[in-house]
C-alpha cells in the first residue's frame, strides 16, 4: 500500500512530446511507471518512443487505455485547460507539474473540479512517487528514493528531494513522497495528504516541509493535533527571509497576520511535531520524532 | 508587477471605476500648469512611487492655488520618500500626479485579492479608511467585511449591497457602490491583477463613490497575456539588480550579507539562507534559478551574484530534479571563467547526473570547494570568509 499512486496506476501524459515532457516521460518509464498513453492534440495515432500510443484528446486516451491518472507537462498558457480536460474525463488523479500558471486560471480550475471525483496535485510541483510500487509521476530524481514506510509531504520541490535523500541515506525508505507545490492556488493541501497517510497502514511516520506565506501549515498543525496518529517531523523554510517590500496590505489581511516562519513553527510544535532546526537535519529529526512517538492528542 | 497610482486610475477609468480628474506632471512647471488646468479651489499634489504611506512621509500636499502647487511640487519632486513600505534609503520621487480636490464625506477601505484558504477572490471592505488597514485587521478584525466571489458567476449585485449596507451606506450610494465593486472586479479579472487596493475610497458629500487612491499589482505569470500592462512597468521603481534578474527569468532579492547564494527552487533557496544564518553567516541574496535553467541562465545568475561588492564567498546549492547537475556545473565553470572569479566558491550538487556534474567541476581547473550536504556547504562558506 501507499497513497495516491502505486503499481496499479495507469498513467497518461499530457504534453508528452515537448522537450520537458518527453525527457521526464522516458525517466518515468525507466523507473517502471506504467505510461499507457500520451495526449497531444493533432498527433493522435502516432507513438511516443515507438511504444506509447498518442491521442488527440484525453477522452479518447482514457477510453482506449483505461488510464486512471494524468500528469500535465503542458506549457503554462495551456495548462489550466489541460487540467480541466483531464477532470472532464473523470480521471481520479491529475498531477500538474507545469510551473507558472496564472493564478486566475487556477481559480477557475479549482472551481471546475469542485464536486468532481478528480483529485488535483499541484501545479508547480515535483509530483508523486511511490518507490515500492515503482511508480514515479513527475520530475523528481528517481535514484534518491527507496521503498519504505515514511511518508513525505512538502510545498517545495527541492526540499522534498532533500528530505527523501536524507531518509534514504539513513536507511529509511519512503511509502510515498508528495510535492503539493508552492502556488497560492493548488489542488491538494497538507491536510488532504496527511489524512491519506493517517489511513495508510504502510506509512509509519511523516515528514512535513512547509514554507512562509499563507496559513496551510497552521491548519495542518491543527488537524494533526486533533486526529493524526503517527509521529511527524517538520521544517519551515524562510526563517531568515526578511519581510518583503510590499505595495499593499491586502495579502497580509487575508491571512489574518499569519504566515511567518515563527508563527508556523510555534503552531507545529504545539501540535506535537518535532521541528528540524535546519533542512540538513530533516532525516535525523524524523528519527527523533519516531523515538518520541505519535503527537499527544489534545 | 506594480504600477503607479495614476496608471491604476487610468485603468480604473477605462473600466468605469470613478476616479478624480488628474494630470501627470514630471516637472515643477507642469505641476503648476496642471493645477491651473484642473481649476478647482483645492488641488492635491501626490508623489508617484511604488509604495504606500506617502501621506505621512510628506509625499502628498493639498494646495489652494497653482503657485502653491508649484511650491509643493518643488519640495516633493526629487525627494527620497521614506515610508514603512520603501525600505530605509527611501524611494526617489520622479513623477507627480496633480488631482482635483473633492468634497469628501466619508473615507472607506476597499481591497480585492486572492483568499488562499478558499481559492477565491475576496472583497474586503472597512469603514476605517485612510488609516493603516493592517492595524485594523489585527485589532478589530470584525471591522473588515468580506465577500468571496464565485468565479463561475463573478461578482453579484447582492454582494455589493451586503458590503454597502454593512458599511452604513444608504440611498443612491448603495447602487453606486455596487457598480463600483463590479467595475473593480472586471478590471481585476481582465488585467490578471493579483491585488487591488483603494485606501481611501471616498463617499462624497453628494453621495458619489470615488477611488481617491489606487494600488494595483499584477500576476507576473499572466503578463504574457497583457502587453498593455507590461508597458506600464517603471524600471526606475525597481531594484536594478532585481530588474536585471527578471530579464533573465531569475528570482533574485538583494539582502545585507556577504555570502552569495545560487539555489534551485524557492523553498531550498530559503532553506539555504536559513542554514547559512544558523551556522553564523549572512546570506547576501535570495536567488532561485528555477527549473529548466539553461547554461546561459546560470551564467547570468552567477554574474548577478558577483556584481554585489559585498559578496565575499559564493555558495551554490543545487538539488537536481528538473535541472541536471552537469548543466549547472557547465554554467558555473563558464561564468567563473568569464568573471575571473577570485573569491571562494563552495558547491553542493545533488540529484540527476550528479557524478558528471562533480566530474566537470573537478576537471575545471578552478578552485572550487565541494560540499557533501547543505550544512557542510554553509559551514564551508562561512569558514571561507573568516
Amino acid at each position: 500500500m501507499s497513497i495516491l499512486v502505486g503499481a496499479d496506476t495507469k498513467l497518461l501524459v499530457q504534453g508528452i512530446t515537448g522537450a520537458f515532457g518527453s525527457f521526464h516521460a522516458k525517466q518515468m518509464m525507466e523507473y517502471g511507471t506504467r505510461v499507457v498513453a500520451g495526449v497531444v492534440p493533432g498527433k493522435g495515432g502516432q507513438k511516443f518512443e515507438g511504444t506509447v500510443p498518442l491521442f488527440d484528446t484525453v477522452d479518447q486516451a482514457e477510453r482506449a487505455t483505461g488510464a486512471n491518472a494524468s500528469v500535465i507537462f503542458v506549457p503554462p498558457p495551456f495548462a489550466a485547460d489541460a487540467i480541466m480536460e483531464a477532470a472532464a474525463s473523470k480521471l481520479p488523479l491529475v498531477i500538474a507539474i507545469t510551473e507558472g500558471i496564472p493564478v486566475n486560471d487556477m481559480i477557475r480550475v479549482k472551481r471546475f473540479i469542485q464536486g468532481t471525483n478528480t483529485r488535483l496535485v499541484g501545479p508547480n510541483c515535483p509530483g508523486v512517487i511511490t518507490p515500492g510500487g515503482n511508480c514515479r509521476i513527475g520530475i523528481m530524481p528517481s535514484h534518491i528514493h527507496k521503498p519504505g514506510r515514511i511518508g513525505v509531504v512538502s510545498r517545495s520541490g527541492t526540499l522534498t528531494y532533500e528530505a527523501v535523500f536524507q531518509l534514504t541515506r539513513l536507511g529509511l525508505g519512503q511509502s510515498t513522497a508528495v510535492g503539493i507545490g508552492g502556488d497560492p492556488v493548488n489542488g491538494t493541501n497538507f491536510i488532504d495528504v496527511l489524512k491519506l497517510f493517517n489511513a495508510d497502514p504502510d506509512t509509519d511516520a511523516v515528514i512535513m516541509v512547509g514554507e512562509i506565506g499563507g496559513s496551510a501549515e497552521e491548519e495542518a498543525a491543527a488537524y494533526i493535533a486533533k486526529e493524526f496518529t503517527k509521529p511527524v517531523a517538520g521544517f519551515i523554510a524562510g526563517q531568515s527571509a526578511p519581510p518583503g517590500k510590499r505595495m499593499g496590505h491586502a495579502g497580509a489581511i487575508i491571512s489574518g497576520g499569519k504566515g511567518t516562519a515563527a508563527e508556523k513553527m510555534k503552531a507545529m510544535e504545539a501540535a506535537g511535531i518535532v521541528m528540524a532546526a535546519s533542512p540538513a537535519e530533516l532525516g535525523s529529526t524524523l528519527q527523533e520524532a519516531v523515538r518520541r512517538g505519535a503527537p499527544k492528542r489534545k | 508587477m506594480k504600477i503607479h497610482e495614476y496608471q491604476g486610475k487610468q485603468l480604473f477609468k477605462k473600466y468605469g471605476v470613478p476616479v478624480p480628474r488628474g494630470i501627470v506632471a514630471k516637472t515643477i512647471e507642469e505641476a503648476e500648469k496642471a493645477s491651473a488646468e484642473l481649476g478647482t479651489k483645492v488641488t492635491v499634489v501626490k508623489a508617484q512611487v511604488h509604495a504606500g504611506g506617502r501621506g505621512k512621509a510628506g509625499g502628498v500636499k493639498v494646495v489652494k492655488s497653482p503657485a502653491e502647487a508649484k511650491e509643493a511640487a518643488s519640495k516633493i519632486l526629487g525627494m527620497m520618500l521614506k515610508s514603512p513600505q520603501t525600505g530605509p534609503e527611501g524611494q526617489k520621487v520622479r513623477t507627480l500626479y496633480i488631482e482635483e480636490g473633492l468634497d469628501i464625506g466619508r473615507e472607506l477601505y476597499l481591497g480585492l485579492t486572492l483568499d488562499r484558504a478558499t481559492s477565491r477572490l475576496t472583497f474586503m471592505a472597512s469603514t476605517e479608511g485612510g488609516v493603516e488597514i493592517e492595524e485594523v485587521a489585527e485589532k478589530h478584525p470584525e471591522k473588515i467585511l468580506r465577500e468571496s466571489v464565485d468565479p463561475a458567476v463573478g461578482f453579484l449585485d447582492f454582494q455589493g449591497r451586503k458590503l454597502a449596507f454593512g458599511l452604513g451606506l444608504a440611498g443612491d450610494t448603495v447602487g453606486k457602490f455596487t457598480r463600483f465593486c463590479r467595475a473593480l472586479y472586471n478590471v481585476y479579472i481582465d488585467t490578471d491583477a493579483s491585488m487591488v487596493e483603494i485606501n481611501p475610497l471616498v463617499i462624497l458629500k453628494d453621495g458619489g463613490v470615488v477611488a481617491l487612491d489606487s494600488k494595483m499589482s499584477f500576476d507576473e505569470n499572466a503578463l504574457y497575456k497583457h502587453p498593455e500592462i507590461v508597458a506600464l512597468r517603471d524600471i526606475d521603481e525597481e531594484d536594478p539588480r532585481e530588474a536585471k534578474a527578471k530579464e533573465y527569468d531569475l528570482a533574485y532579492i538583494a539582502l545585507e550579507g556577504n555570502i552569495g547564494c545560487m539555489v534551485n527552487g524557492a523553498g531550498l533557496a530559503m532553506a539555504t539562507m536559513d542554514t547559512i544564518k544558523l551556522v553564523g553567516g549572512k546570506p547576501a541574496n535570495f536567488l532561485d534559478v528555477g527549473g529548466g535553467a539553461t547554461r546561459e541562465k546560470v551564467t547570468h545568475a552567477f554574474k548577478l551574484i558577483l556584481a554585489d561588492p559585498a559578496v565575499k564567498a559564493v555558495l551554490v546549492n543545487i538539488f537536481g530534479g528538473i535541472m541536471k547537475c552537469d548543466v549547472i556545473a557547465d554554467g558555473i565553470i563558464a561564468a567563473a571563467k568569464e568573471v575571473k572569479l577570485s573569491i571562494p566558491l563552495v558547491v553542493r550538487l545533488e540529484g540527476t547526473n550528479v557524478e558528471q556534474g562533480k566530474e566537470l567541476l573537478r576537471n575545471s581547473g578552478l578552485a572550487i570547494t565541494p560540499a557533501d550536504n547543505l550544512r557542510d556547504a554553509a559551514e564551508k562558506a562561512v569558514a571561507a570568509i573568516k
